[in-house]
């Protein structure tokens, strides 16, 4: 039990640590410890030591196989989520998508007022 | 029968998408496809409205598992009418991305329905680590909406988003590993006042109620939303603002009436992080010089609103918040769609750039200033019935400070409203490029706002009805314990 305690705390603190790096790859690198870190806690909530066991019949030696569902559902999520944000890195927004971008969608900082000037010349 | 009404509202949009990803369509059949799965999910929830209205809670086990190990769904009043304005704001935003022409990428219709039955499942979810699969279900597609356009802009404002709501549901996941550590259940019926009795309990609940509240902006974890909000496209913000935040604020009132259940020595917490939000939101908003801006400023402040209800927690005030969250979705929506038609028509949303609007396009101008009014808290819209509820039960519990502060917040918003309306509507048209001609592109695009505007209207001249609803929901709120025996079946 310590020793998991231990491993969360532990990979909490480096994702933290990641996740508030500036570069975009240390933030997912970051959020994969993270989810690796409530991983361990989501398996150790199912240790029988303080309630009843899910299923009367099973004894005390049978682990509670609801947190295990629990992580394998979350580990499936986060390695989703991951992906995309590795193929969001890796494109960048630089390649084009499908539909040809609209010439005078203008969604830029507020700020900049020369943008106006710029577009009427067009 | 009720048991495939129980279920459709998350199984029809997610058949659909699936089917509009496999055989890839036309654009028309596209948008006839999602209008009309999203219009036979509202009428969905109208029936199951009309039949939970009376009390009784419709709860279905899909695949008739046990109880310990099904997924569960149930319907009370307050579910019920959540889903109504849930599927009203899905049905307006593809009828405006549609008018708007933002619907013309492949996977725009698709993901979008997605999005909504991942928010209709979170709604009608039991169980809190199902609701954290549907809150993900509803958030991935929102990752991949924000950067469709694929253009760097996008990327850039999708990180703080991203980042943010995949802090939030990694602490959701936490707090729900620490509750079922704790208490070994995390299903709401097990859950009953739960943290009134262990401290244990109330300190993994906390955790649950921080994530919700990150992911519905509360004041002081909001400020990604003006940021990453401001920059999307107009219509994928007016998903977003229906759907997204109010999904966390409707689980962040279900899981604290249920687990705190009005316990006093958590309610100011709530309280004062409701007045932090109004303020903050309202005051945010002032220096703000586009629409989209201004309006998200506008959400946080108003979700102090709806949380300053569930602080009080009596019978009164739960209603008045209910009935605030429900007329708010449609308010919000409506003058996100607003935005959204502006933004089609002249290329921006940027107050200097627009002008003399409404001149040009008076019909928009009128849904306008008819959300407006009604997001400020005039007569006759409803939004002037729900803040004179809230603010009546906060004097009624004796809460000045509260009444203060939202009488006051209430100007603000009036002033930020007029700020737009004087700069976008009257004057001379600006710099931005001029007004399409012929009124077709412009009728497809205003009617789904001016929609939304009219049935706020009739909501504040009609409240009775949603009123009477919003009461019977804040009974389930306050005695639960109808809901948890249907729950138990």
């Amino acid at each position: 039990m310590t020793a998991a305690a231990l491993l969360v705390g532990l990979l909490t603190a480096a994702g933290v640590f990641l996740v508030l790096r500036g570069s975009q790859l240390r933030l997912i690198i970051g959020f994969i410890l993270l989810g690796h870190a409530v991983n361990v806690l989501l398996l150790s909530a199912g240790v029988l030591r303080w309630r009843v066991p899910a299923f009367a019949d099973g004894g005390l030696d049978r682990a509670d196989p609801l947190p295990q569902a629990f992580t394998l559902t979350a580990i499936v999520i986060s390695f989703g989520i991951t992906i995309y944000l590795l193929g969001l890195l890796r494109t960048g927004g630089a390649e084009a998508s499908v539909i040809e971008p609209d010439p005078a969608d203008d969604d830029g900082p507020t700020n900049r007022p020369t943008e106006v000037r710029d577009r009427d010349e067009t | 029968m009720t048991g495939i009404l129980v279920v459709l509202p998350v199984v029809g949009p997610l058949l659909a998408a699936a089917a509009l990803l496999a055989w890839p369509a036309r654009p028309l059949l596209r948008r006839v496809t999602g209008l009309a799965v999203s219009g036979l999910v509202f009428v969905t929830a109208i029936c199951l409205l009309a039949v939970v209205r009376s009390g009784t809670v419709l709860t279905v086990r899909i695949g008739g598992w046990a109880a310990v190990v099904a997924i569960r769904f149930a319907v009370d009043v307050f579910t019920g009418l959540m889903l109504c304005a849930v599927a009203l704001v899905v049905l307006g935003c593809l009828a405006s991305a549609a008018g708007t022409g933002q619907d013309r990428h492949p996977f725009f219709v698709p993901l979008a329905l997605v999005l909504a039955a991942g928010a209709n499942g979170a709604l009608l979810t039991v169980d809190l680590f199902n609701l954290f699969v549907l809150i993900e279900v509803m958030l991935v597609p929102s990752y991949v909406l924000l950067a469709l356009r694929g253009q760097a802009r996008d990327v850039r404002a999708g990180r703080v988003y991203v980042a943010t709501n995949l802090l939030a549901s990694t602490l959701l996941l936490a707090g729900v590993g620490l509750l079922y550590g704790v208490h070994g259940s995390v299903q709401l019926n097990e859950l009953v006042g739960a943290a009134r009795e262990s401290s244990r309990v109330a300190a993994a609940g906390g955790v649950v109620l921080v994530a919700l509240a990150v992911k519905s902006a509360v004041v002081p974890v909001h400020a990604w939303l003006p940021r990453s909000y401001s920059e999307a496209p107009p219509v994928v913000v007016a998903l977003f603002s229906g759907l997204l935040t109010k999904v966390g604020l409707y689980a962040l009132i279900r899981v604290f009436a249920v687990l705190y259940g009005g316990s006093a020595d958590h309610q100011w917490v709530i309280g004062a992080a409701a007045l932090a939000s109004m303020l903050v939101g309202v005051l945010g908003a002032v220096g703000e010089h586009s629409m989209r801006r201004v309006l998200s400023f506008h959400m946080v402040s108003q979700i102090g609103y709806v949380l300053l209800g569930l602080a009080l927690f009596t019978h009164e005030s739960l209603a008045a918040a209910i009935f605030y969250l429900v007329q708010y979705i449609l308010v919000k929506t409506a003058l996100f769609l607003c935005t959204a038609a502006v933004h089609a028509d002249r290329g921006t949303d940027r107050l200097v750039a627009l002008g003399g609007l409404a001149m040009t396009r008076p019909v928009l101008a009128a849904a306008f200033a008819g959300a407006a009014l009604s997001l400020a808290g005039l007569p006759p819209f409803s939004g002037f019935l729900a803040k004179f509820l809230l603010i009546k039960a906060a004097a009624a519990g004796g809460a000045w400070v509260a009444v203060a502060v939202a009488l006051g917040v209430s100007l603000l918003t009036l002033t930020s409203m007029l700020k737009v309306w004087g700069s976008v509507f009257w004057g001379l048209p600006g710099a931005a490029r001029p007004a399409a001609t012929g009124w077709r592109p412009q009728a497809w695009a205003t009617l789904p706002a001016l929609t939304l505007a009219v049935a706020t209207l009739l909501l504040g001249l009609a409240g009775q009805q949603l009123l009477i609803l919003s009461e019977a929901a804040a009974t389930g709120l306050t005695n639960p314990t109808e809901y948890l025996a249907a729950v138990l079946r």
